[in-house]
């Protein structure tokens, strides 16, 4: 009944899928989604979980499929003003570090 | 994050047992506290965030680590398996408490009224005597049955529990009030009964009065 991510991914591992998990490492100012929430997401489009209100979830999808191709974590940044960061903004202004990384 | 720590992680959440994972973010590379060693700086700071309950960056010794406790579920125990408990464990289960019923009637604290609910068929004070509430722990009288209810009050009472709550009206919660009076507790034991239980949104059925009483455990348990 409660949410479960990290048991959900579980279960996708083992039903033979790749999977990848985003957490969020930490924000500012007005991000939806505290430090610690966590994205699971497969190679087949699957998702659960959230980082954000749903802002940049679509962003994340894709770095978590090159992330679970490759196997080397990531470190995104949004909503920063810089140019390494990512370019899709939160409608909400705030910003946020996610951490990606393959799982299993 | 590698088969074994996702396993050894897994574990240590099935188990109940409060963990922390962290995670360098150069290269991911992971350690699960307490059963890792690690710095004595980065162990400091996991105990902290395990206690505060809450995940977040940290740099130590020049390096950039994500600390992220994974404590045991909170848990709501519910004296009383009545209509309103049918509607207030699945609402607590699904903001992730782990839910308990204590009640002796057998006739209603049944499997096929509680669905994957733990259930305990003692009477409220043994119940929990045995279930130890903690600093983690809601504690909510539904039974409007001194006999039931009040045991389990001063039990409760004598719990450092995050959370109190007894049905009943002002008129019934008064009388509940002169009879823990009368067994010893303190006004300030007492106060710590939220009574008429639940936040105030007029709530008139039983799936409104458990909303109430879980968005109170909420606001509780989130310093409001």
């Amino acid at each position: 009944m409660s949410e479960d991510i990290l048991g959900t991914a579980e279960n996708w591992l083992r039903a033979g899928e790749r999977v990848a998990l985003a957490t969020v490492v930490e924000t500012w100012g007005s991000s939806p989604r505290p430090a610690g929430s966590m994205l699971a997401v497969t190679d087949s489009g699957r998702l659960e979980g959230s980082v954000s209100g749903g802002c940049i979830e679509g962003a994340v999808a894709e770095v978590a499929r090159e992330v679970m191709r490759e196997g080397t974590p990531r470190l995104l940044d949004f909503g920063i003003s810089d140019e390494q960061a990512w370019e899709v903004g939160l409608a909400c202004g705030g910003k946020l570090k996610v951490f990606v990384e393959r799982l299993g | 994050m590698t088969p074994e720590t996702l396993a050894r992680l897994q574990a240590a959440r099935a188990s109940g047992a409060p963990v922390a994972l962290l995670t360098r973010l150069s290269d991911g590379a992971q350690r699960l506290f307490p059963e890792d060693e690690v710095l004595g700086a980065l162990a400091d700071v996991a105990r902290e965030a395990m206690e505060a309950d809450r995940a977040g960056p940290a740099t130590v010794e020049g390096e950039s680590w994500f600390v992220q406790p994974h404590n045991p579920p909170l848990r709501l125990v519910i004296i009383g398996a009545v209509h309103v408990a049918q509607h207030l464990a699945p609402l607590g289960a699904a903001m992730g408490f782990a839910v308990t019923v204590v009640d002796p009637r057998r006739a209603f604290a049944t499997g096929e009224r509680f669905p994957g609910v733990s259930l305990v068929h003692e009477w409220p004070d043994e119940a929990l005597d045995t279930l130890r509430p903690d600093a983690r722990t809601a504690i909510v009288t539904l039974t409007h049955d001194p006999k039931l209810d009040d045991p389990a009050l001063e039990t409760a009472l004598r719990s450092p529990c995050f959370y109190i709550g007894a049905l009943g009206s002002k008129r019934t919660h008064a009388k509940r009030v002169d009879r823990l009076r009368a067994a010893g507790l303190t006004e300030e034991d007492i106060a710590r009964i939220a009574a008429p239980v639940g936040l105030d949104i007029g709530a008139v059925t039983a799936p409104e009065i458990a909303l109430s009483v879980i968005a109170q455990v909420v606001a509780r348990r989130r310093g409001r």
